[in-house]
């Protein structure tokens, strides 16, 4: 069961105002805020226990490392990995990405085939692209279906053997579409290709199991699921990552190093170059554990209310088309209303304290999909409420008011 | 004929009138639905102008010695805002446009109604009407 009242207590910003009004903060997909649990572990990070992890034999070095170390277990067990050196620590989703496409660079040759999707963040198309152009691979798109869902018969067409990678989002960040990731996994190694799943806007919203997903690449961010902004995950199987090339060269993700010949570190530490965020992975535990507190489940329930009181609230205003009506969708609710731009009623409803998204969300190829400037986007989390809601659509009506 | 700085002394006057954002925003809301349409030919990638989140293109073209501006929007409120800068700029000579000091956007409050990343629209389309001016100057 969900404690609202309890859930929101632990948001210190939450009791903040905006614009002189109560702030209802609905742009969760952009970044979520931060518990107090989390803003106390940075902080006393560096007031009590602050050192260079992995390194020196003085205490607080110990106890860094075994804190930041707790962190990699913790996320371990949050998403069903296998081993704790799957867990890599990264800057952010971009950063994880951009890593893995940077190694495929050298195992990609002509002729290769590595399939994205039209609903992609650009962070998950551009890295691919950078990857194909120096590899000479070509890249494949998996077409976007009216509703916002994939289309998987055409899916199926562009899988051959030479497709050697597909990388697609768990959840959409523009529509709120959950894409059917299972099958895609399933069919992509049944012809023998790797799968990357961006999970961004999944990692606090859906219960993750790796080894049930079976997925090669799955990557997140901290500050979308309650952490710190700085600290992403790369989690890849022993495999997958054993076969990956480094990314970055420096300290720590080395063996031995000589002028003739350097050897690198096993994982994960081979992917870690660098004194990495200690304070953000430290704090991310208290983020993750949060939501462990919460479970899940019961986050995901929750928020389907939310996001079904939404859908149908919006819909009684009049000349609202919402964008993203696939079936299976998670606390996104994307729309537009008829002969208003989405930037004016952002510009509006945030004078009321309402904080939403508004422009193309790093996804142009859904907006020109759709022949669209953009989307107004409202965002949910666990700590948002029904009455919020209200708020939201009082304001949007203002707006539309304003406006017309 | 009004002086730039004269227009924009009518329009501190005006903003001084209003007691709330909601008024400015209705205001602005006005001039940008008042504001004369841009010859369709004139809506090209050229004339848009980087850094804003809607659409806004600029036109200048010089008439008896001065320059005429005229501009639209995808967004009404970026149109309003463009509209307030039309006002005081166009239908004046190229010096006095590079010149002018544009005092009154602080005193309207216009750019604390706007986020930053708005502003950054905002100083785009003064850069852009400038660079217009500095182009028919020479």
């Amino acid at each position: 069961m969900i404690n609202i009242d309890k859930i929101r207590a632990a948001f210190p910003i939450l009791s903040r105002k905006v614009n002189g009004q109560d702030l209802v903060y609905f742009d969760n997909g952009a970044t979520t805020q931060k518990p107090q649990a989390v803003i106390d572990a940075e902080s006393n990070y560096y007031a009590n226990e602050n050192a260079n992890v992995h390194r020196g034999v003085h205490f607080l070095s110990g106890l860094a490392t075994d804190k930041f170390e707790e962190t990699r277990n913790t996320i371990q067990a949050f998403i069903g990995a296998k081993h704790s050196p799957e867990i890599i620590f990264t800057k952010g989703t971009t950063d994880s990405i951009n890593l893995v496409a940077n190694g495929f660079r050298t195992l990609l040759n002509k002729g290769d085939e590595v399939i994205i999707s039209e609903l992609e963040h650009h962070s998950n198309i551009v890295p691919w692209q950078m990857c194909c152009q120096q590899s000479g691979a070509t890249l494949k798109v998996i077409p976007l279906l009216d509703d916002g869902s994939l289309d998987m018969i055409e899916f199926d067409n562009l899988l051959s053997e030479n497709t050697k990678l597909v990388a697609v989002s768990h959840i959409s960040n523009a529509l709120g579409t959950i894409n059917d990731i299972e099958t895609i996994i399933a069919k992509s190694h049944k012809i023998g290709a790797q799968v990357l799943i961006d999970g961004a806007q999944a990692a606090s919203h859906i219960a993750l199991d790796m080894q049930k997903l079976d997925a090669d690449f799955y990557c997140f961010s901290a500050h979308k699921m309650f952490g710190p902004t700085g600290v992403g995950v790369l989690y890849g199987t022993e495999e997958s990552l054993n076969a990956l090339p480094p990314y970055q060269g420096g300290g720590e993700m080395i063996k031995e190093v000589s002028f003739e010949k350097t050897t690198y570190a096993c994982l994960p530490h081979k992917f870690e170059a660098g004194t990495p965020n200690i304070a953000g992975v430290i704090a991310f535990k208290a983020a993750i554990d949060f939501i462990t507190d919460l479970g899940v489940e019961n986050i995901a329930k929750y928020e389907d209310e939310l996001l079904q009181y939404a859908t149908s609230e919006i819909l009684k205003i009049e000349g609202v088309k919402i964008y993203g009506t696939a079936k299976h969708k998670s606390a996104i609710l994307s729309f537009n209303i008829e002969g208003l731009h989405p930037y004016d009623i952002g510009m509006i409803v945030d004078k009321l304290g309402v904080a939403i998204r508004t422009g193309h969300h790093c996804t142009q190829p859904i907006m020109k999909k759709f022949n669209i400037p953009g989307t107004a986007r409202i965002s949910l989390a666990v700590y948002n409420t029904k009455q919020e809601i209200d708020i939201c659509m009082k304001a949007i009506k203002k707006a539309k008011l304003m406006l017309s | 004929m009004s002086t730039i700085q004269n227009i924009q002394e009518e329009l501190i006057e005006d903003f001084e009138m209003f007691d709330d954002w909601m008024q400015k925003y209705e205001y602005l809301i006005d001039l940008g639905k008042e504001l004369s349409p841009i010859d369709a030919k004139h809506k090209t990638e050229d004339n848009l102008i980087a850094g804003c989140q809607s659409r806004v293109w600029l036109h200048a073209e010089k008439q008896d010695g001065k320059i005429i501006y005229t501009a639209d929007s995808d967004a009404i409120m970026t149109k309003g805002i463009i509209a307030i800068l039309i006002r005081v700029l166009s239908d004046q000579k190229a010096e006095d446009i590079i010149s002018a000091d544009l005092g009154f956007i602080d005193k309207i409050g216009l750019k604390e109604q706007l986020s930053a990343t708005r502003a950054n629209g905002l100083v785009s389309m003064i850069k852009k009407i400038k660079l217009y001016a500095l182009a028919f100057s020479k």
